[in-house]
Formats: C-alpha cells, sequence, structure tokens
C-alpha cells in the first residue's frame, strides 16, 4: 500500500511528538540524574557534564544494591514458580481428559475475578503464622499460580497435535516424560512470553512486599525507591532520579526485548 | 505412570483404576489448586467472615456485629468520600487513557520506516513501575522546580499546588495514572489492530474509501472486542490503585485521594481495624464482580469475529 507524500509527512510528525510526549517524564528523569542541586534549581534540560555521582551516591545512601539483588531473586523465583506450576496445570487441562475438568476450569476462571487486595488481610496473617515475613517465600511462594499463565499456555498447548500424543503413547513414552520431553520443548515461545510478564510484573510489585517486609533483608527496589523518595535527602533530586534510573533500566530492557513477543501473548491469552 | 491403559478404560475395570486419568490430572493440578486454595479462595471467605466481626490487633474476630461494620461505612463520610474519589478517579481516567492508548495504535499501525521504534516508545510505560513513574510525577508536580508549574510560569499563568490543592490532587494522580497505563493499553490495542484481515481495508480501498470511513466501518467496528476487553481491565485496574496514592499523596490533602485499596490499607496496616477494613474489601470484590460479569454478559453479544 502507498501513501502519499504529504500524508507520509503528516504521520511521522504525529508519530514523534507523541514519542516526545509519552517518553518525557523518563527523558527528564534521566537528564536530572546527571544534575547537582544548583542545576536543578535553576530548571535546565541539559545537564552541563555527564558525571556519575548521583549514581554513586545512592548506592551510598540506600543498600541499593541488595534490594536489586533480592528484587532479581523475587522476580525470578516468581518466573520460575509460575512456569512449571501454570504449566502443569495446563497440560492437565489439554493432555488428560477426565471427569470434573470443566468444574476445575471453572475454579480457575473464579479466581480471576477475585481481586488480590480483596484478600491481602487473610493473605498478611497467613504470611505470619508461616512465619514467612521477611523471607523470599512469602514474597514469592503466593503468586506462583495464575490462572491467566494456565490460559496462556493452555492456547499454545491446544495448537500442538494430537497425533504428537498418540504417537508418544504408542512410543511407551510416559506422561510425564511427554510433558517434560516433547510439549515444553515445542512451547518455548509461549514459555517465554509467560516468563517475561511474570518477571515483569513482580520486580514492579509494590503493596504485598511493603505489607510483608520490615527489615532491609529482603526488601524491594520499588521499597527502596519508597524510602529514597520520604527520606530527608528527598531534596536532593538528581540522587532520587539516579535511583529510579536504575531501578526501571533493568524492565525496559527486558520489555524492549520481548515487545513483539509480550504483544502476542498478552493480546492471544486476552481475547480467547 | 502407566498412560497406555489410561487412554481406553475396559467397561470391567474397577472404580480404581476408570478413575485413573482423574488421579494423573490431579496431581498435576494440585499445586495450582494447592496454591488457590490457600491464597485466594480461604483469604476470600475469610475476608467475608471477618467483615461482620470486630476483631482484635491480631486480626482474630472477636465479636460478631452482623451488619454492623456495613452500616458503619456507608455512614461514615471517610468511607462515602473514598467511593466518591474512586468513582471519578475512574471516570478522569480510563476514557481519557482508552482514547490516548487507541491514537498511539492507530498511528503506529501503519507501515512506515522506523514504526518499531515509535512501537517500543509508546509501550515504554509498561516496563515502568508504579513506584519509580510516581517517583518521578513527584517531581514534575513540584510546586516550584517542577516542570508543569515551570511551564505555567513561562506562559505567565499562576502556578498550581497540584498535589496539595484538594481540587486538583484528584486530577494529578489521573494525569500520572493515564501514563502508567498508556504502555498496556498500547500494546493490546495494536495486537488487535494487526489481527485485522488486510483484505478488508484493500477492498474499502478500491471502492474509494477515504481513512475515516475506514476508520469508522471497518477498524472500530473489528477492533471493539479488544477495546471491551482494555476498557474492562483499565476500569479494573482504577478500582486497584494504590502504589500512586502511597508515594504522591498519602490520600490527602483532606481524603481528596483516598482511594479505596488505600483506605483499605490504612484501615487495616495503620488503623488496626480488620473488621471493618474487610467490609470494605468485600465491597471492593462486588464492585470488580459487578464489572466482570458485565464484561461476560455485553461481551458475548459483542464479539462477532473469531
Amino acid at each position: 500500500m502507498m501513501m502519499s507524500t504529504p500524508k507520509k509527512c503528516l504521520f511521522y510528525v504525529l508519530l514523534f511528538i507523541s514519542a516526545f510526549l509519552v517518553f518525557f517524564p523518563v527523558l527528564y528523569a534521566f537528564m536530572i540524574s546527571f544534575m547537582s542541586g544548583g542545576e536543578i534549581l535553576q530548571g535546565k534540560f541539559f545537564p552541563e557534564s555527564i558525571h556519575f555521582d548521583n549514581y554513586i551516591k545512592v548506592f551510598d545512601r540506600l543498600p541499593l544494591m541488595n534490594y536489586l539483588i533480592n528484587s532479581f531473586i523475587v522476580s525470578f523465583g516468581v518466573m520460575l514458580g509460575q512456569l512449571v506450576v501454570c504449566s502443569l496445570a495446563a497440560y492437565a487441562f489439554v493432555f488428560i481428559p477426565f471427569k470434573g475438568r470443566d468444574f476445575i476450569f471453572f475454579l480457575f476462571i473464579s479466581t480471576m475475578m477475585i481481586p488480590w487486595e480483596a484478600t491481602m488481610i487473610p493473605n498478611f496473617f497467613t504470611i505470619q503464622k508461616l512465619d514467612w515475613m521477611n523471607t523470599y517465600q512469602g514474597l514469592t511462594v503466593p503468586f506462583f499460580a495464575l490462572a491467566f499463565g494456565t490460559f496462556l499456555l493452555r492456547q499454545h498447548f491446544k495448537t500442538i497435535p494430537k497425533e504428537l500424543h498418540e504417537a508418544a503413547e504408542v512410543a511407551g513414552l510416559g506422561k510425564f516424560a511427554f510433558f517434560w520431553r516433547v510439549i515444553l520443548p515445542v512451547s518455548k515461545t509461549s514459555l517465554v512470553t509467560l516468563g517475561a510478564y511474570g518477571f515483569l510484573t513482580t520486580w514492579n510489585m509494590y503493596l504485598w512486599p511493603l505489607l510483608v517486609t520490615s527489615t532491609d533483608q529482603v526488601r524491594t527496589v520499588q521499597i527502596g525507591l519508597k524510602q529514597l523518595q520520604s527520606q530527608e535527602v528527598a531534596t536532593e533530586w538528581g540522587v532520587v532520579m539516579a535511583g529510579v534510573i536504575v531501578v526501571i533500566i533493568p524492565t525496559l530492557l527486558l520489555l524492549f526485548a520481548g515487545q513483539k513477543q509480550l504483544q502476542k501473548g498478552l493480546t492471544q491469552g486476552a481475547l480467547k | 505412570m502407566k498412560a497406555d491403559a489410561a487412554s481406553t478404560p475396559p467397561k470391567q475395570l474397577g472404580l480404581w483404576r476408570k478413575s485413573l486419568n482423574a488421579r494423573t490430572a490431579l496431581l498435576y493440578l494440585f499445586p495450582s489448586i494447592l496454591l488457590f486454595a490457600v491464597f485466594i479462595f480461604y483469604p476470600m471467605f475469610r475476608t467475608i467472615y471477618l467483615s461482620f466481626f470486630l476483631t482484635d490487633q491480631q486480626g482474630a474476630a472477636a465479636l460478631f456485629v452482623g451488619f454492623e461494620n456495613y452500616a458503619y461505612l456507608f455512614e461514615s463520610r471517610e468511607f462515602r468520600n473514598s467511593i466518591k474519589a474512586t468513582v471519578l478517579f475512574v471516570l478522569y481516567t480510563v476514557p481519557t487513557g482508552v482514547i490516548i492508548a487507541l491514537f498511539l495504535a492507530l498511528i503506529a499501525n501503519e507501515k512506515l520506516k522506523g514504526i518499531g521504534f515509535f512501537r517500543t516508545v509508546y509501550s515504554s510505560t509498561m516496563g515502568i513501575s508504579v513506584a519509580a513513574s510516581s517517583v518521578v510525577w513527584l517531581f514534575l508536580f513540584h510546586p516550584s522546580i517542577g516542570m508543569f508549574n515551570r511551564l505555567l510560569n513561562v506562559m505567565n499563568l499562576p502556578g498550581v499546588q497540584w498535589l496539595l490543592d484538594p481540587d486538583w490532587a484528584l486530577v494529578s494522580i489521573s494525569i500520572s495514572t493515564i501514563w502508567m497505563n498508556i504502555g498496556f493499553s498500547f500494546l493490546i490495542l495494536l495486537g488487535g489492530l494487526q489481527n485485522i484481515d488486510e483484505y478488508l481495508y484493500e477492498s474499502a480501498r478500491i471502492d474509494g474509501a477515504g481513512y475515516w470511513y475506514q476508520l469508522r466501518r471497518i477498524t472500530i467496528p473489528m477492533l471493539s472486542p479488544t477495546l471491551f476487553f482494555i476498557i474492562t481491565i483499565s476500569l479494573i485496574n482504577a478500582f486497584q490503585t494504590f502504589g500512586q496514592v502511597d508515594i504522591l499523596t498519602k490520600g490527602g490533602p483532606s481524603q481528596a485521594t483516598n482511594l479505596i485499596v488505600y483506605s483499605i490499607y490504612r484501615e487495616a496496616f495503620v488503623n488496626y481495624q480488620f473488621g471493618t477494613a474487610s467490609a470494605q474489601a468485600v465491597f471492593l470484590f462486588i464492585c470488580i464482580l459487578i464489572v466482570t460479569i458485565l464484561q461476560f454478559k455485553l461481551g458475548e453479544k459483542k464479539v462477532h469475529y473469531q
């Protein structure tokens, strides 16, 4: 399809203006992370020089390295947990015909109607009773089971030809071996999509880590940002923005790398 | 696990053998079912249960009060205010957010050179956490050195106390929330646009239909299921807003931004009133349930392809 040149120009103008507006807050935060207090007060957009004083300071002020490692462990943990739990469930839904499947499927759907915030009070006490406060388990295990993730994988598993299943049975491959050695390898793309989604949402989680961490030991970066901003030193906006940039880089990179995948996966999981 | 026996169970075998499939399936489903039971179903029932009680500091039910927690809530000015703020917040964020995301998805769906760059930029806010975005917006809204007041200053307009003025605080939170949600809505809508059959446009062009005609007659109708989905998700997200309130305003000024989840959080973990907090949580659950049921009911009628 051909577009006339003036029309093309119009679209590019719109695209550039929108891109600038959408990205402006991040760009501005990035600029400020290189500025000294004086420069910020003057209201400049470009820093005088690129120096990393603010970045050094933010790692000094907070155990930010610690928080980053915690966030990595927690996000990775939830990602792995979701992949295992959801793929097992999706496998059962697609490849094992059994009585009561509809009922269990309905149970899974109904979990999507319960907002997580409506259950957080008893969950908080459960974690307390399990003695999981300030532990990685407390931050990860409650999120392992995910109806959305199960549906996403189920959708993909359904496209795997039934003949493959029959052939595996004829070859004497057990159910678990079939799942492990055949199904998982051919579903790599869906698993990657779900993994990226799980990592992203866990990295960005705010309310739950706020509730179940009270010491710096397992605290995640998001709570670190709240601390940084509410500390007295928060008037030093350059340091705060350096913290913001450090926190968003891992997820931004992940999103840039997996944007196409994620878009396809989310649309499929959402609409079918 | 002997799978071959399971696929064709002869009639005369015992119940134990016949239920082999069900038992195997349950083994695979067990982790999900256990986790759902412990972290979703049990706490949901527990929340409903607690909403009928006065509780002690450890969150244990102490005194049965029937519907008094609910009666108390609906008489309380604070809670009515919180509902009002939440409804306004939904009205401010959902329509605007969806329209902006739709606009971005439409211009990013054109086949132009370098379009991948723009798609990446538009979806970028999805990779930025609520906490990080809130801190950035806190700075943008800063009364003296923030960008918004500087801009107003340049145009010789008086500055606005964005987060400190009760008339502006909710609007400010809404603006930042719209920005935060753009990435996700954009990505979903773009996916929806790309699913529309190119053939439809080709035949429309042959008939000489212009851009706006195609938009009205092909794009929007074909996109309606996706639009519907994203409106529902945005509604639910708006009901669940917490992080930006906690960082930007702490529910203030004079409770203008005390959205429902923040109100639950305060009631439970600051005031230790787990009974009334649970009643609020049940109310939130019912609101979201209504939205979801509406989606199912209306969605069935609206989805006209696939």
